[in-house]
């Protein structure tokens, strides 16, 4: 792991209407860390993720990524990281290739036939490479979209409800992802509702409550509340 | 390749997969210029006067149902939202989705020529200067029409929106195509072609620049 800070964010506010969706979050992850957002639904983990990737831009508050401001500098911010959203970012009448090779276009990376269906199939889709995505099931979408996510190389990767629409191999292939970027050294923040599971894949964790940081620091001491409510069932 | 060039194969690829809604919007067209040829009657010599201008409002109406489109695939899952996180350029998005547009519009522009030849007897054997002020002019309808479409995407009454806000400011663009297109069709004994066609292509380029400069501002929060 290293010393340097991947992502210092402080003081970040934003709000939907006259509903704050965050309040004065403030923290700091070190670079390589993998750390948990944690947090009932509507607890702002997806706001918090989105405004970090620069997809919305916070009303307050400072964001750094890799030193880089990104609220000054955002296409540069945007370049060190990936975003996995609720929403899949596909093209719904194109195949699963022509989505990969679109994003693989713009980011230069090869996007040959060969290259985008070793990418598929590190998610499982090489086999539904020409299909249209109108036809794909959440999963596989949430598949296309991980892959989307691993082909942009970034090292900065956020996932928001990464397991969500997945099925039980799914929720080892997000497994084996997030061991495979923790020992690239990349840095990892995952909202998840399956606290047993990201505790056990992250170092960290943060825990937000009605768009507050109530949390910060090590996955184990996690406050117990959060981590025994009844319904975080672990799924898989 | 180029940012550009990719948004256009992009844009030129879902206009592909949606062609069934071309066909669409090209028969809505040509029921337009149909049911104003109704409107004017009979007289061929008044069908022939008011071809160029019936013409530019069908366009201008089939026009918006295919912008409109034009965004849906777009907003339906966020796709051009990952588009910009990746990031592609905001600017190289909007050329490439208003060049398809423009495309679009100019062979819905030609295909309606015939239609407009039959219902208003306004045949002309200047086939050149008519496809370049169809040129012209769809050009200057799409650049607007693109913005606007971006910010009416996500809107609840957008089918109404996007005329309302693309209408006024087309104005200028439509009144030129059509007085240019008159000039072609019904002859040119003042030689006022030139004139008009600079007016639309001065004004395809304001809406060109400026409208390139704007789509960051409407795509992006904040």
């Amino acid at each position: 792991m290293g010393s340097r800070i991947a992502i210092a964010a402080a003081g970040i506010c934003h709000r939907y209407g006259r509903r704050w969706a965050l309040i004065d979050v403030g923290f700091e992850l070190p670079e390589g860390a993998a750390t948990m957002v944690a947090g009932r639904n509507g607890s702002g983990k997806s706001t918090l993720l989105r405004a970090l990737a620069t997809a919305v831009r916070a009303d307050r508050g400072t964001i750094h990524v890799l030193g880089v401001d990104a609220r000054a500098e955002r296409d540069r911010a945007r370049e060190s990281m990936a975003l996995l959203d609720h929403r899949t970012h596909l093209y719904e009448p194109f195949t699963a290739l022509e989505n990969l090779r679109l994003a693989a276009r713009f980011l230069g990376q090869p996007d040959t036939r060969a290259a985008l269906l070793t990418r598929l199939d590190e998610v499982g889709l090489a086999d539904r490479a020409d299909d249209p995505v109108r036809g794909f099931s959440a999963g596989m979408r949430k598949r296309l979209a991980l892959a989307r996510v691993l082909l942009k190389q970034a090292e900065v990767v956020l996932l928001d409800e990464p397991y969500g629409d997945l099925d039980p191999p799914g929720f080892v292939l997000v497994d084996h992802m997030l061991e495979r970027l923790r020992a690239q050294g990349v840095t990892v923040l995952m909202a998840t509702h399956l606290l047993r599971r990201g505790q056990a894949l992250c170092s960290r964790a943060l825990v937000l409550e009605s768009g507050r940081l109530i949390f910060s620091g090590p996955a184990a001491s996690m406050p117990q509340p959060a981590r025994t409510d009844a319904g975080f069932a672990e799924g898989a | 390749m180029s940012g550009l060039v990719i948004a256009l194969r992009k844009d030129l690829l879902l206009q592909w997969r949606g062609r069934l809604q071309i066909v669409a919007v090209f028969a809505f067209g040509a029921a337009a210029l149909l049911l104003f040829s109704f409107a004017v009657g009979p007289d061929s010599l008044a069908l022939r006067q008011h071809a160029a201008g019936f013409l530019w409002l069908a366009l201008l109406l089939a026009s918006t149902l295919s912008l409109a489109e034009s965004f849906e695939h777009e907003l339906e899952d966020r796709a051009i939202e990952g588009l910009l996180l990746l990031p592609a350029g905001p600017r190289a998005l909007y050329y490439g989705k208003a060049i398809a547009n423009w495309t679009q519009l100019a062979l819905l522009g030609v295909a309606l020529v015939p239609v407009m030849v039959v219902l208003y007897d306004a045949g002309t054997t200047r086939l050149l200067p008519l496809l370049g002020i169809i040129l012209l002019g769809t050009a200057g309808l799409s650049a607007p029409g693109t913005l606007y479409a971006a910010m009416t995407a996500q809107a609840r009454a957008r089918q109404a929106l996007l005329p309302l806000l693309l209408f006024p400011l087309v104005v200028p663009v439509l009144l030129a195509a059509v007085k240019a297109t008159s000039l072609v069709i019904l002859g040119d004994p003042m030689g006022q072609l030139r004139p008009w066609t600079t007016l639309l292509g001065l004004f395809c380029v304001v809406h060109v620049s400026l409208c390139g400069l704007l789509f960051g501002r409407v795509v992006e929060d904040g």
